[in-house]
């Protein structure tokens, strides 16, 4: 369908955590592609294994995590990459916002000097011309008083301005990739929006891929071209934003769906999805979503249901989806 | 910043002040007579009376702390009861000898225990973390006389490769740290006196270490492409507030010169001196030593203070 070489490319991705006493399945067999310019969202709840999809990304998960598939970024494999080029990456081509700008920033150096930084680690260029690069960018990033902000300490800044310093920080060697793990979360929602709109417009300008990863279905539809809804670790139905939203096909979509306040009268009950996430040390055999889905049937306690392509460009792993003749041939 | 700096200057004066008062009333509060020690005991009440008034012992205890204070302010500490000599000198006297050990087991105590803590830290749960916590527990739980004593009998008794007591071949008065002959009288004393600041250095950092390195920013550091070596880097001076407050009390500590280490190398430094001065019930310099070491101990802090709001700016909102 998209004719360019994908950005990122990642095929049957697995990650375990292994500890002394149990293991911990966090991500089982997750494949998608994110071209340039493209924004894909990975909406999940929290334990679904989207955050650790986007880490993997990055190979940046602690040293119990157990790593299995195929993740390209940039035509490069980052699992098989050695440490040095690894590095190299991280913060270069592809860089990381993250969710709490309150503590994801050094509390002990200046905003300016982490920034320069970054910029210093992979353009070895001087501090007097990172310092003028971090100005750069505290104004692309819209911060006001951007010079008397440079010799700020993070504490001394609001919320929403620390998410843009750390905006500013990720997009200092203009990154190909950009990679969001809910960064809009920790912030009032009236901030949330102006982030939102910073980024959509930034990565629209600067033509990079984003993958963004939340919880809120609101921020995806802001947001994204395409969603990959995440559910026990698998990639449970993926599509473009519109089309989703309008008519989502997998159950699990369905009750998130159902779960948010849109139109329903005012005593009408918001239906919530009954049940909670299985426990990923013990990952039930077949589809992940089984236990509290209403259509659920036999087949689908014993089996992980196949990907099903209902219409070009959207996927669902569920049985209950009715593929046409035509797309099924 | 500079207003930080000199608000917690004038912070310290009232504080210094409310150890003078401690250091003169403890001598008071404490049971016994210091006039005991110097009268004979068959001194008749006249007697008694007269070196009171000599003393000033006779007046009212505000007064004596006022006349006290006031002299004391000038550099006049009075004179020592037991040796008669003025107490100013001989607790600069005592006080110089400590810091000779001071001027060694500090740097060794504080290079040593940080690094030991920042590789445990930086390892937790390996093998380089349980060696240096299992030293640090040892160094800290070992009583340091009787460390001292075992390591006399080993270099000294056993050995012989270094002497077993006292400062220098020919006494104190004729010390001198160039010369071999006297400085290996340093080499126990200072070993002795560094175990327990390295464990209590070496756990605080290993601590303050290990938490941040699990911190949000680590991450984010790590995002940016930063070497381990440069996030260690960060983490190192996030944690060095932390532990400079207990460098600084141990910094106090080893200023105010262990007694029972002082006793069991007789090292003439003021451990050494309180010691005797209690037994002596030496008023004059019991007092002044408690007060100088005292003074040292919040400007130590005061310094502390102002190293860590130089390092973490959060602190300077005080």
């Amino acid at each position: 369908m998209n004719k360019t070489e994908p950005l990122a490319e990642v095929r049957d991705l697995k990650v375990r955590f292994v500890g002394r006493e149990d293991t911990v399945h966090a991500v089982n067999g997750v494949s998608f592609a994110v071209h340039p310019g493209e924004v894909l969202c990975i909406l999940g709840e929290s334990g679904s294994g989207k955050s650790v999809t986007l880490r993997s990304l990055m190979r940046l998960l602690p040293d119990r995590a157990r790593i299995e598939g195929d993740v390209r970024v940039g035509g490069q494999d980052v699992l098989k990459m050695s440490n040095r080029s690894l590095r190299d990456l991280r913060g270069g081509s592809v860089s990381m916002i993250f969710q709490e700008p309150m503590t994801a920033l050094d509390p002990v150096y200046t905003v300016g000097e982490q920034i320069g930084e970054t910029v210093r680690r992979h353009t070895g260029c001087d501090k007097a011309k990172a310092r003028a690069r971090a100005l750069e960018l505290l104004n692309l990033v819209r911060i006001p008083s951007a010079e008397r902000r440079l010799d700020a300490y993070p504490h001394e800044l609001s919320g929403g301005l620390r998410q843009r310093a750390m905006i500013a920080m990720a997009l200092s060697c203009d990154p190909k990739l950009l990679l969001a793990d809910e960064p809009t979360t920790a912030l009032d929602a009236t901030v949330q929006i102006q982030v939102l709109i910073l980024l959509r417009k930034l990565q629209a300008e600067m033509g990079m891929g984003m993958i963004f990863v939340t919880h809120d279905l609101g921020v995806a539809a802001e947001i994204a071209d395409n969603v990959a809804v995440m559910y026990a670790g698998r990639i449970v139905e993926y599509g473009p934003v519109e089309r989703m939203m309008k008519a989502p096909l997998h159950p699990y979509t369905q009750g998130l769906l159902a779960s948010t306040v849109h139109d329903q009268s005012r005593d009408q009950d918001i239906d919530a999805i009954p049940g909670s996430p299985p426990d990923m040390r013990r990952p039930p055999p077949g589809c992940g979503f089984a236990p509290r889905c209403v259509k659920a049937r036999d087949v689908c306690r014993t089996a992980v249901p196949a990907e099903r392509y209902p219409e070009p460009g959207r996927m669902a792993a569920c049985v209950a989806v009715e593929v046409p003749e035509m797309a099924a041939a | 910043m500079s207003r930080y700096i000199l608000w917690r200057i004038l912070y310290a004066i009232p504080i210094a002040f409310g150890v003078s008062v401690v250091c003169f009333s403890l001598v008071y509060i404490a049971p016994g007579d210091p006039l005991q020690t110097i009268m004979p005991a068959d001194a008749t009440a006249e007697t008694i009376e007269i070196v009171k008034k000599a003393y000033g012992f006779d007046k009212p205890l505000p007064i004596q702390f006022a006349i006290w204070l006031g002299k004391v302010l000038t550099g006049d500490f009075g004179m020592s009861i037991s040796s008669r000599r003025p107490v100013l000198n001989e607790i600069m006297l005592a006080a110089s000898n400590t810091g000779m050990l001071v001027a060694f087991a500090v740097p060794i105590a504080f290079t040593v225990g940080f690094s030991m803590g920042t590789l445990a830290g930086c390892f937790p749960g390996r093998w380089m973390d349980r060696v240096v916590t299992g030293s640090a527990v040892i160094g800290v739980s070992l009583p340091n006389y009787w460390l001292g004593i075992v390591l006399v009998i080993i270099f000294a008794v056993e050995l012989s490769w270094l002497p077993a007591t006292g400062m220098g071949a020919r006494g104190s008065d004729y010390f001198s740290i160039w010369d071999w002959e006297d400085a290996r009288f340093l080499v126990l004393p200072v070993i002795t006196l560094s175990m327990i600041p390295i464990g209590i250095i070496s756990r605080t950092t290993r601590a303050a270490i290990a938490e941040l390195r699990n911190q949000d920013f680590v991450q984010t550091l790590r995002a940016k492409g930063l070497s381990e070596v440069a996030v260690i880097r960060h983490v190192i001076k996030n944690a060095l507030p932390g532990v400079m407050a207990v460098m600084g009390l141990q910094f106090g500590y080893l200023l105010g010169g262990s007694i029972l280490v002082e006793t069991v190398f007789t090292w003439p430094g003021s451990g050494f001196l309180l010691s005797k001065a209690i037994i002596n019930r030496d008023v004059p310099v019991l007092q002044g030593t408690i007060l100088t070491l005292s003074v040292a101990f919040v400007l130590t802090n005061l310094l502390v203070d102002l190293f860590q709001s130089m390092i973490d700016p959060r602190i300077r909102r005080g």
